[in-house]
């Protein structure tokens, strides 16, 4: 089996790492942890047009259909002072955004010295998120930008969205143009998340890669991605489409891969049903890209931008975001598949993924969450794997509460239990020894615990 | 607990509660829209959500964000609303309401809401409405009938102009509708905040919507609680028409009246005398 650290640390994937590691999730013992995403919420946008947190967000992070077409309209609320020129001098577009925590890392089966052993590893203390510098707003009437500068923890510095966005052209909402590094259009975002801790901050379905794929072969659809999106909505965003060419990097800047494009499309439509908190909405999603398996080579190094010989991976699946008076329920279905060259074996490695997202939005301070998503390995990539090695069950539970709601800052008391239970294979949080099990059949469990001060200003 | 206590205490649980659920006119107001039925009850968490932080829990226009907006935000206890279908000094009709949430105020800082559901905006109407006296005492008014639009010509268009000479339109917005009027700077709605009259020449929607009946609406009506009068008393149908059609060729559109006026003014811009105290409109 491939020991999870070592396929991270090879080189092209530890450059991506670094540009792609999240600033206010805890820091953890390996790159894993770039897979978690750092959620969004923009006090600035409030403080632009005097209103609440709770009018763009179901709860904050997570947005409402308010937000959703307050930022499919390019962050413009569609009156006279969506242009900074109507702004006071002083109005600056910036939020910040860190979380200090105590927290709780519990993982079972992790191998240790001297080999062959293993033990359970916790992992305690106090501890600190990084910070997310969120600047977003107009440049002008219809010209949007976003910037989103981070700072870990540890120091690090990373750059985690940059772009500008023409909207509506034509004067038409069905044609906006962004252009920059920028999250997917993710129906479930990672990245205006209430999740926040090692094992419940992330989703398998968004960035799992089985055992065995080849080291410059990393992917998250929860990743933000550099390249160009065409998208349109209705305009009350009810109908939603987005069409995406990426670069096949991951994210990371620097043309590190080659001269290949990924493809992203998106196309959701809600309905107004019932009395709940936001209309019904339903979504599909579909990602087709491509990784070089070859590389120009110095000193037996590769050549960053010399990729070739490109071999395809598919994402697909069907989502949702149901109202039932205050409770939210966002299910998720997907599949997977990889060319067996970016399996690194014989066969195309596939798995399905499938979860549950159910929010209890009791007031606007007070939410109840849950989540349960599992992974089904189908094909992998080696015929001599065990079937189910790799396959993921995840569970969380979670409680935020906002002691005020303004349009100045905000801050939420999180309390957040998760649990995963993979088998054979590291948890993708990282926590523990971030080693697969000795035994491929081996349930390895790991928990987070997690009580946090999530604020924003 | 003895079983005197019990009984003192269903007791007065049970009259507490008659006594709130009958007298609270939340539990009562209703809002009707097409065939959408709004509650008071439904409404209230949204409009703490969605509206509170301008216009104030209650309904004041007190909230933690009014100081910072201008124009400031409604109060909703005057019971006193500037986009109405219905005559001035009477209430907005439900649809009114329900429409300006959707659309916002283009000049203020109130959003269009649209993409909330229909029901979530008819929920918050019905809440609303709980806020003022008024809408318990107000007689309904029946909305404005608007009569077919005529096409539009250069003679409507050169009346308009007339009767915005004549009208004195031109002391608050201006001789050329740039909102520039000798009176313009001196404006103050009900409450004594300025205000300041409509630019045509940089607005392409008004605050009350966007099409000719749109236009023709707000000056039939009037804008309750600002400046802006009715002229329902002295204007007839045509004559109003007119005026929207003028109106038209004020703003930056490419619309059908603006291409007439700029033909005949090509030709005989000469002929016209300047608005203003000295103009004679033609």
């Amino acid at each position: 089996m491939v020991p999870r650290f070592v396929k991270a640390a090879a080189p092209v994937a530890m450059m991506m790492c670094a540009a792609m590691k999240p600033s206010h999730i805890p820091a953890a013992v390996t790159s894993y942890e770039a897979h978690y995403a750092s959620a969004r919420l923009i006090p600035a946008f409030a403080r632009k047009y005097g209103l609440r947190c709770s009018a763009c967000h179901t709860i904050w992070p997570e947005l409402n259909a308010f937000g959703q077409r307050f930022k499919d309209n390019g962050y413009q609320l569609g009156n006279d002072r969506d242009s900074p020129i109507w702004q006071s001098n002083s109005y600056w577009p910036i939020s910040m955004r860190t979380t200090p925590q105590f927290h709780m890392e519990n993982t079972t089966h992790q191998p240790i010295d001297p080999s062959p052993s293993e033990a359970t590893i916790t992992q305690t203390g106090f501890d600190l998120s990084g910070v997310d510098f969120l600047l977003l707003g107009t440049l002008h009437k219809n010209i949007t930008f976003g910037l989103v500068p981070t700072l870990d923890a540890d120091g690090t510095t990373g750059l985690e969205a940059a772009f500008v966005r023409f909207d509506n052209l034509g004067s038409s909402p069905w044609a906006n143009l962004k252009v920059g590094k920028f999250e997917l259009d993710n129906l479930l975002s990672e990245k205006r998340f209430t999740w926040l801790s090692n094992n419940g901050g992330f989703l398998y379905a968004y960035h799992y890669q089985p055992a065995g794929s080849v080291d410059n072969y990393t992917f998250g659809l929860g990743d933000n991605q550099i390249g160009a999106e065409f998208s349109g909505h209705s305009i009350n965003s009810y109908t939603r489409y987005s069409v995406a060419l990426l670069a096949t990097d991951d994210g990371e800047a620097g043309l590190t891969s080659g001269k290949g494009v990924d493809a992203m499309m998106t196309l959701s439509q809600a309905f107004a049903v019932g009395s709940g908190l936001g209309p019904q909405r339903v979504g599909v999603f579909g990602y087709l890209g491509q990784r070089p398996t070859a590389f120009e080579t110095i000193g037996g190094n590769p050549i960053p931008g010399t990729g070739s010989a490109f071999e395809s991976f598919v994402r697909v699946g069907a989502t949702a975001q149901l109202w039932f008076g205050n409770l939210e329920l966002l299910p998720l279905v997907s599949h997977a598949s990889d060319n067996a060259a970016l399996g690194g074996s014989t066969q195309k490695p596939a798995w399905n993924t499938a979860l549950l997202e159910a929010h209890y939005v009791a007031h606007p301070r007070l939410l109840l969450q849950t989540r349960y998503e599992m992974l089904r390995m189908s094909t992998q990539a080696d015929p001599a794997t065990p079937k189910t090695f790799g396959d993921a069950d995840a569970m969380v539970f979670g409680v935020r509460y906002y002691p005020f709601m303004h349009s100045r800052a905000g801050m939420a008391l999180h309390g957040e239990f998760a649990m995963t239970k993979t088998t054979g294979m590291a948890p993708l949080s990282g926590d523990g020894s971030g080693v697969d099990a000795l035994d491929p059949a081996t349930k390895v469990w790991s928990r987070s615990l997690l009580l946090a001060f999530d604020f924003a200003f | 607990m003895n079983p005197h206590t019990r009984w003192i205490s269903v007791v007065t649980a049970c009259g507490a509660a008659l006594l709130l659920g009958g007298a609270t006119p939340l539990a009562a107001q209703e809002a009707h829209v097409g065939n959408l039925t709004g509650h008071a009850a439904a409404g209230k968490p949204l409009y703490t959500r969605y509206c509170a932080g301008c216009h104030g829990d209650e309904g004041d226009a007190l909230g933690e964000n009014a100081q910072w907006i201008d124009p400031k935000p409604r109060d909703f206890t005057a019971g006193v609303f500037k986009c109405r279908s219905t005559a001035s000094g009477s209430m907005p009709t439900d649809q009114d309401l329900y429409n300006s949430v959707t659309r916002g105020f283009v000049t203020t800082n109130m959003p269009p809401w649209v993409a909330l559901t229909p029901q979530n905006r008819v929920d918050l109407v019905a809440y609303v409405k709980t806020f003022s006296p008024r809408w318990r005492n107000a007689k309904s008014a029946a909305p404005l009938t608007i009569p077919p639009e005529p096409a539009p010509n250069i003679q409507g268009i050169l009346h308009g102009r007339e009767l915005f000479q004549h009208l004195e339109c031109w002391k608050c917005h201006g001789p050329a509708g740039h909102g520039d009027g000798p009176s313009a700077h001196d404006l103050t709605d009900s409450k004594d905040n300025p205000t300041r009259p409509y630019n045509f020449q940089t607005g392409t929607r008004f605050m009350c919507g966007e099409t000719n009946q749109d236009l023709y609406r707000i000056f039939m009506t009037g804008l309750d609680g600002s400046p802006m009068p009715s002229f329902a008393d002295q204007l007839q149908p045509a004559e109003a028409w007119d005026l929207v059609h003028f109106l038209r060729t004020l703003q930056p559109l490419q619309t059908r009246e603006a291409a007439i006026w700029r033909e005949w003014v090509a030709t005989h811009g000469r002929e016209l005398k300047p608005i203003g105290p000295e103009g004679g409109g033609r």
